[in-house]
Order: C-alpha cells, then sequence, then structure tokens
C-alpha cells in the first residue's frame, strides 16, 4: 500500500534539518531507519506533509565511548551495527544482550535505537534498557542542544518530550561506576513480533556489592515502566537469592499488563517475575 | 442535448512532485524520476521490471521483499526508492551469471530448499548477506539470518541445509 503524498527533503547538514522541521509545522515528520514510521505511513496511521530523511546528514552514525566512558549512541547508528558491537559486549552486557533481540535481522539492518526511543512504544525494547541504565538523549533545536534523561523522554504510549523542530542527535548511557552485569530477555511468539513481555535489569557491582541497579519493563503497561522499588531493593548488598526473589516481587508488582491474545495479565506479571530471577541469578 | 464524456476525474492533485534519484541495480545504473512515496519494492518490480523481488505481506513482517542495499540485507517494501539514490542494490536477479546458476541458488535445487517459491528470493538475498559476513556458519547461525523471512510452506529445513550446501561449495571455490 502506498504513503499518502508528502513531499521529501534530504538535508546535508543537522541546521538544514532543523530548519526544515521548524519551518514544516506540526505535520513534518524525520525520518532516521523507518522501520516503524514506514509502515505507520502504508498504513495511513500517519500521514505527513514533510518527510526530513536523516540519513544524508553525516556524523550520526556512530557509537563510541568518550574519555569519561559514557556511552554515545548516534541517531543513525543502526540495531545491527550495536549487534555486532566489540565496543557493546565489552562495556555494556545490557545492551549487548538486548541488540540481537530487537525485531528481526532485516530490520535490525535499518532500524536504530534513538528512533526506538523517539518512537516510544511501549513494546520497544530500547526504552526499557536505556531507562535501566540510566540513559539520556541529546535533542538538537533551533536553540541548540539539551539533554533530556530517558525517564522523562518518554511520556506515553508513542509520546515523547520533543518539540517538533527538535531532533534526537544521540543517546547518551553513563558510563558504568562499577563492574556492570544484568541482561534482557524478551518473550515473543516468533521472531519479529512484538515482545508480549521484556524486562531490562541492569546492576553495577564493587565486588559482591550491589552499588546501582535499574530494572524496565517492556510491553507490561500503556508506556515503559520503571520498576524503582525492584531495582532499589538490590542496592547494599550481596545478590542473594532472598534478594533477588524480593526484587523479582516488586518488579512484577510494578508491571500494569492487559490481556490480550499474547497472553493473560496474570501470565504476563508472572513472566516479569521470572525474567527479574532469571537475569539476577545469571548475573549472581 | 449536449453530449459529454469524462475522460478522468479525481480530486485536483496541483503538480505531483517528484524526484530524480539514481540507483545502481545489479550494477546496472538507473537514473529515474519518482514519487517520494514510491516504495523501493515497487520501484524494483514495477518501475526496473524485475520481478524476482516479491512482496508478500507488505507489512515488514514476512521477507519476501528482501533485497541488499550497500550490501546489507533489507526489506524493500520498508524502504522509500528515494532513499535508495546514490545506492547500489543487489536484487535476485544479481545472484546468477551468464556461465550458471550462484551457489546458493545451486543449493536451493539440490537440498530442494524451495517449495512454492514465493519466499526464495528474499531467502537468498538473506543469506547471502549472511555468507559474505560469515562463511563458515553453524546451523544456529544460519536460522538466526534467516529469521526474519518467513517460510509459509513451513520448508525451513531445507532452506537451512541449502545455505549450509552453499556455504560449503563457496569455502572451496573462493572465486565462485
Amino acid at each position: 500500500m502506498y504513503p499518502t503524498r508528502f513531499r521529501y527533503e534530504a538535508p546535508r547538514s543537522l541546521d538544514e534539518a532543523i530548519g526544515l522541521l521548524h519551518d514544516g509545522g506540526e505535520d513534518a515528520k524525520v525520518l532516521a531507519g523507518g522501520q516503524s514510521l514506514v509502515p505507520l505511513l502504508k498504513l495511513r496511521f500517519a500521514s505527513p506533509t514533510v518527510l526530513v530523511d536523516l540519513n544524508t546528514v553525516p556524523g550520526l552514525d556512530h557509537h563510541d565511548v568518550d574519555e569519561s566512558g559514557n556511552l554515545h549512541v548516534g541517531a543513525l547508528c543502526r540495531h545491527g551495527d550495536l549487534e555486532r558491537s566489540a565496543l557493546l559486549k565489552s562495556t555494556q552486557p545490557v545492551m549487548a544482550a538486548a541488540a540481537r533481540l530487537v525485531a528481526d535481522p532485516l530490520v535490525r539492518s535499518r532500524g536504530t535505537l534513538v528512533g526506538s526511543l523517539c518512537h516510544a512504544d511501549p513494546q520497544g525494547d530500547w526504552a526499557s534498557v536505556v531507562l535501566a541504565l540510566g540513559g539520556s538523549v541529546v535533542a538538537a533545536g533551533p536553540g541548540g542542544l539539551r539533554s533530556i534523561p530517558v525517564r522523562d523522554f518518554v511520556h506515553g504510549p508513542f509520546q515523547n518530550a520533543l518539540a517538533h523542530d527538535e531532533i534526537v542527535v544521540e543517546a547518551v548511557i553513563p558510563a558504568p561506576r562499577g563492574i556492570p552485569g544484568g541482561g534482557y530477555l524478551k518473550l515473543e511468539r516468533r521472531v519479529g513480533d512484538f515482545a508480549t513481555v521484556g524486562v531490562a535489569v541492569a546492576v553495577e557491582r564493587d565486588g559482591d556489592t550491589v552499588t546501582c541497579a535499574g530494572i524496565a519493563l517492556t510491553g507490561v503497561g500503556a508506556a515503559t515502566i520503571e520498576a524503582a522499588d525492584a531495582a532499589q531493593a538490590l542496592v547494599g548488598g550481596p545478590l542473594t537469592g532472598d534478594v533477588i526473589e524480593h526484587a523479582a516481587g516488586l518488579a512484577a508488582q510494578a508491571a500494569r499488563p492487559q490481556g490480550d491474545h499474547r497472553g493473560s495479565a496474570d501470565f504476563k506479571r508472572h513472566m516479569v517475575r521470572v525474567f527479574v530471577r532469571r537475569i539476577l541469578e545469571r548475573a549472581a | 442535448m449536449t453530449s459529454v464524456r469524462v475522460i478522468e476525474e479525481g480530486p485536483d492533485q496541483g503538480d505531483v512532485p517528484t524526484r530524480r534519484i539514481t540507483v545502481t541495480v545489479n550494477g546496472h545504473r538507473s537514473v529515474v524520476e519518482c514519487e517520494p512515496r514510491l516504495l523501493l519494492s515497487h520501484l524494483l518490480r514495477q518501475g526496473l521490471r524485475l520481478t524476482g523481488t516479491h512482496l508478500g505481506c507488505d507489512t515488514t513482517n514476512c521477507g519476501a521483499c528482501t533485497v541488499l542495499v550497500d550490501d546489507r540485507p533489507i526489506k524493500s517494501c520498508t524502504m522509500l526508492a528515494v532513499q535508495a539514490d546514490g545506492r547500489a542494490v543487489t536484487t535476485v536477479e544479481g545472484l546468477a551469471t551468464p556461465s550458471g546458476l550462484h551457489p546458493l541458488q545451486e543449493g536451493f535445487k539440490e537440498e530442494h530448499g524451495l517449495q512454492c517459491g514465493f519466499c526464495t528470493s528474499g531467502m537468498l538475498m538473506a543469506a547471502k548477506a549472511l555468507l559474505a559476513e560469515n562463511p563458515d556458519p553453524t546451523e544456529d547461525e544460519v536460522r538466526w539470518a534467516l529469521s526474519g523471512n518467513l517460510c509459509r510452506c513451513t520448508g525451513y529445513q531445507n532452506i537451512v541445509k541449502s545455505v549450509l550446501w552453499a556455504a560449503a561449495r563457496l569455502r572451496n571455490e573462493p572465486e565462485a
């Protein structure tokens, strides 16, 4: 099926892209990987008048670590780049675990982490992962750059905090202060289906002691859910069986699942508990 | 009574904006003028008459429309044709040479890797990308690489065998 007609712009610089969005008003949309937007255009759930394609803007496909150890993921860094990244494997194990579970290999060739954050689908994988890791996005607009924690960036289902003339240029994941561990697990009916349940758990440890933790949930609420109480229950001691069970229970309580064709609400809540426990037992 | 014959009707579209792009498909350079909303799959099938690329679901699920863009496997129903401007596209028509089938095509023949054949061109292109990156994949790695391509005949067993057959052939004959 064909999208409705739109004007297509292929800017050569970020400033030009921002200018096009500014002039385009509320009906202008940014196109990056297109793996959510193009299907929406085809179904005519979205019918922007102007599409501003970021793919012609240089300097956005990076993922690298700065001198402080923070990971920067550019707006055009594809899921597949992250899946194949040796850097991610050695520095961000939770992201490395998630990268290979996003959609399917073909979608991973085009789709981007930043696009997934901006799309803010409650069933998207990256928002949970970046939320658990305490990450943020850098938005560029006519007034310059601003940093927005992902916690404040994802407002609700398919809603983000951007003004219409702002573009997220990169996501930033803070440097782990201890030894990073954890993972991402996803239940899906088949490869490429939306998550029935996804769970991201990130811990940082000094010796056996957990110094910092984050837990976030995919697909079990109207938006990505941060299970802050569950994460807090992990901090200050080692990952014993009791601590893990307690945190898993709190995470299940934080879930707000609805029953649908992918499973009942009880089943999904149960799977949150199982996944939190499974990730932490492997990390312990 | 005056006779009236309507030749064509519809809402006033004004001037439909088009864009001129240059795409190299299977080594053959084409300059085309198209609407930005044209999908790459439609450019290939209708514009360039390369109907080996199939449209299955048209909803980014099935992978039948898989082609390589700058050597990466993508779903051509989920990319705008204008985004292929300046890029190299490889379709299933680009696999065989005048001297014979590509080893992947041989493999699908030898191992009975196709039944109805509808998913085959997508499978071949996803497999080509895999073997370029990993010439000696395990069975699991083949299954992983093809996990975005659906076969509704459920012929996966033989498709995997076909790719492993081709991988072995390509390793023995690096010039192939």
